[in-house]
């Protein structure tokens, strides 16, 4: 079976986004005040699992070895079969 | 003795380093590239770089490329194993190291002269120098900003695991002096052992007068005599 995957990571929460916060200051000289303005990541992947747990256990490690840094990140993985 | 200076796709202070150890420091030492063995060496050196372009994360790549198997073996075995820059980022990204490298609080490149308090003398990589010296050595990074959660800090103090940190000529650690947000201007780290460190100024620029200090020298050199009293016990 093929699952379509989309990975998201993003920093752990109160954690410092100099990169977000540069943004977020731009968007206020442009005249977009926010209240919040945050960055993610989003990792897409195809992929020929036996099942969805197996998909899952198989990009959760993949999340755990390369994509994120746990010292630093959290991640959210979100599954669909594949039409 | 010989050294190796570790070669990425990327890496850029490798040849500097070769210089410095080489030309300077007068041991023979060759430049590996990752594909290639990591045999008979006493001791590596990660050089600052880029290495794959800083995708994913600074160092991310690099950490688990399977010469790194080889670099873990030579650190179990006691072997001196020291990465600057994106190197120190290679080590924290390979968890040789702990903790994470993160964009400069003020998200900059940042290139510039830094005073740095040696904290730890005791090292393979600090003996020379006394304790709580002072040492001016440059830094040129984007992604120099030392994290990791209170636990881990508290314990890199208590068990004496950091090795520099960024002070003012007086050696105070102030925020003003601080050049990337770095928790508690933790400039270098070692590991548990003490024969791994990490750190985010660049020794090798540091390493002849004519260059403006000698400093960084005496880190390379105190790598050396550490690896002789290895060979002599």
């Amino acid at each position: 079976m093929q699952y379509h995957i989309e990975v998201t990571i993003g920093l752990k929460d109160g954690m410092l986004d100099p990169e977000a916060a540069t943004i977020r200051k731009a968007l206020e000289h442009l005249g977009y005040p926010t209240v919040s303005l945050g960055l993610q990541k989003k990792f897409i992947i195809d992929l020929d699992e036996a099942s969805s747990d197996e998909a899952y256990s198989k990009v959760d490690e993949m999340c755990k070895r390369l994509l994120a840094n746990p010292v630093i990140h959290n991640y959210d993985i979100v599954i669909e079969e594949s039409i | 003795m010989k050294i190796a200076v570790l070669q990425f796709g990327g890496s850029n202070c490798d040849y500097d380093v070769q210089y410095v150890l080489s030309e300077i420091i007068g041991v023979d030492t060759d430049l590996v590239w990752y594909k290639d063995e990591l045999n008979g060496y006493d001791g590596v050196v990660i050089p600052g770089g880029f290495s794959y372009g800083d995708y994913l994360r600074a160092g991310a790549i690099a950490a688990r490329t399977p010469i790194m198997n080889s670099i873990k073996r030579m650190a179990e075995e006691g072997l001196p194993v020291i990465g600057i820059c994106n190197g120190f980022q290679v080590l924290v990204e390979s968890g040789m190291l702990p903790g994470a490298l993160m964009t400069n609080q003020y998200p900059k490149f940042r290139c510039q002269w830094v005073y740095l308090k040696v904290e730890n003398n005791t090292s393979p990589f600090t003996r020379e120098f006394k304790e709580g010296e002072i040492i001016r050595i440059p830094i040129a990074h984007m992604e120099g900003n030392y994290f990791a959660d209170e636990s881990v800090i508290s314990g890199l103090n208590s068990r004496h695991r950091v090795a520099f940190r960024y002070v003012d000529p007086g050696g105070n650690a102030t925020e003003e002096v601080n050049p990337n947000g770095s928790k508690q201007n933790i400039a270098g780290i070692l590991n548990v052992q003490g024969n791994v460190l990490g750190m985010m100024p660049h020794p090798e620029r540091a390493s002849e007068e004519i260059l403006g200090s000698k400093d960084g020298k005496k880190i390379f050199h105190s790598m050396i005599k550490y690896i002789s009293s290895l060979v002599s016990t």
